[in-house]
């Protein structure tokens, strides 16, 4: 217990006398982190644009350019056409399903996470509001 | 809560059959007009049509053009022409021009074509001008003299050094958001044609122009753009009417520069975001344009359409035929000077439609 206390007021000490918070990320940490998210992006980019997605050749930025249009930062929301509240995967589904007459993805598949990260990309800075349609 | 009013009713409008029967003509000449100069026109475009494989086409995108075509067919009186405003296919392959143009060969009388990029980018035109001929020319129709132009084209490296094969110049070209496009223009050659031709029209007469691309510049990011838009601009500026025309924007979009009145056309295939809802790039959509409302993923066609165009005494009356919605009309106002919504006014006085996010 007593050394406990000790080790604690030497880490506290260093805490101080170095400008270092104790859990500080490390570039490093940072680095790696933006560079998977990146990653994730790209991917979800390059199958917004793949007709092969689906099975028709549509593919999602043909309506969608840059995304435009999906407003993610107001989901999840009310969607009278399916009668519940329903989160943003659920319309990546629906247009899989319809315009893109292919098969609908798992909410925690790579591609459906890879896809709604490249959505989310191209809405940031944009101010949340769930609900609002 | 007016705007969700405004939206349900609408949507009752459009399930009531405000259909080919009842479509909007114009009511009201202008008292100077000769009758006789009065005439319609009936506008298609951007069908994008797509070929999956074999015979297999995108059903979605055929079924906007086939209801385009059967509606213009119902119209009485018939319009003079019909005027096809490019994007007919998605790829501009064979197969999928061979197929927008026997459905387009269902409809009754003369129809003029203009070049789409996604028409052009494989062969840069071919195929294309056996189908339909020339990708530029111009007409006279009842006093109004008409201009078709090829505005699609952009600089000879992109198009002739910097890819490996057609198909993936198609592709590239294709991508509306794709970075490695390269911006639309008219060209020299071209512009020294327009030259050329206007100069043996009287400067009294009405002139209409067709493009593909909009001879103005909004949002360079989607290639609503053209390159030498001031340059054709100028070419138009010494007429006293002047009306431009043009496709590829998937939406309503009308404006005003000096003596020049534009409106765009709408697709039949799917309608395009305005380029104000991508929140990271700035863009120029012109002050005058009421948006049409957001398109309901739920109903295929909405947001989709054609157009009836009424021209008198020069100026353009065009009448907006939505499939989901409430149809609109955008018509030139003498007193503005400006093309104006007949039911969505200037801001200060005017319904707004449904928010866009
Ligand atoms: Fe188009
Ligand atoms: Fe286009």
């Amino acid at each position: 217990m007593k050394m406990i206390r000790i080790l604690a007021v030497a880490l506290m000490g260093m805490a101080f006398s170095s400008v270092a918070l104790a859990d500080e990320f490390t570039e490093s940490d940072l680095k790696r982190w933006q560079e998977q998210f990146d990653g994730v992006v790209k991917q979800g980019r390059s199958l917004w644009t793949d007709g092969k997605l689906g099975t028709n050749g549509v593919a999602c930025a043909q309506c969608h350019p840059n995304a435009a249009n999906t407003h993610p930062e107001t989901y999840p929301k009310f969607q009278k056409q399916l009668g519940k509240v329903a989160n943003l995967w659920e319309m990546v589904n629906w247009c899989l399903r319809n315009p893109l007459q292919g098969q609908p993805l798992e909410a925690d598949d790579a591609k459906m996470t890879a896809m709604l990260a490249y959505i989310a990309w191209e809405r940031r800075g944009v101010k949340l509001e769930p609900g609002k349609h | 809560m007016s705007q969700t009013f405004d939206r349900r009713t609408f949507l009752r409008n459009a399930a009531l059959g405000v259909s080919a029967s009842t479509l909007p003509f114009t009511l009201v000449e202008l008292a100077f007009a000769k009758p006789e100069d009065t005439f319609t026109f009936a506008y298609i475009s951007d069908s994008h049509i797509q070929h999956i494989k074999g015979t297999q086409f995108v059903r979605n995108w055929d079924r906007g053009l086939i209801r385009a075509v059967a509606e213009t067919n119902l119209l009485t009186p018939k319009p003079d022409f019909v005027m096809f405003g490019g994007d007919l296919a998605q790829l501009g392959n064979k197969p999928e021009l061979d197929h927008g143009a026997e459905m387009l060969s269902k409809l009754k009388g003369k129809v003029y074509h203009v070049m789409g990029e996604h028409d052009y980018y494989l062969d840069l035109g071919e195929y294309w001008s056996k189908l339909f001929g020339p990708q530029y020319y111009s007409f006279n129709h009842k006093g109004v003299h008409f201009i078709v132009l090829n505005s699609i084209l952009t600089y000879d490296d992109w198009t002739f050094n910097r890819w490996p094969s057609p198909e993936q110049r198609m592709l590239e070209m294709a991508g509306l958001d794709n970075p490695n496009g390269s911006p639309f223009m008219v060209g020299d050659k071209q512009r020294e044609w327009l030259r050329k031709d206007l100069a043996k029209v009287k400067k009294s007469t009405p002139i209409v122009v067709f493009s593909h691309s909009p001879l103005q510049k909004i949002y360079k990011g989607w290639n609503f753009w053209t390159e030498d838009a001031e340059q054709v601009q100028a070419l138009l500026a010494p007429f006293d009417k002047v009306t431009v025309f043009y496709g590829h924007v998937h939406q309503i979009q009308y404006n005003q520069i000096g003596n020049i009145s534009f409106t765009s056309a709408m697709a039949t295939a799917w309608p395009w975001p305005y380029p104000q809802s991508y929140a990271q790039a700035e863009q120029l959509l012109p002050k005058l344009t009421v948006q049409m409302n957001r398109a309901d993923p739920f109903f295929e066609r909405d947001a989709t359409g054609w157009q009836l165009i009424d021209i008198h005494s020069g100026r353009s009356r065009v009448n907006f035929n939505l499939y989901n919605n409430k149809g609109r009309t955008v018509a030139f106002d003498e007193k503005t000077g400006t093309p104006v919504d007949s039911a969505y006014q200037a801001p200060e006085s005017r319904t707004p439609p449904q928010a866009h996010f």
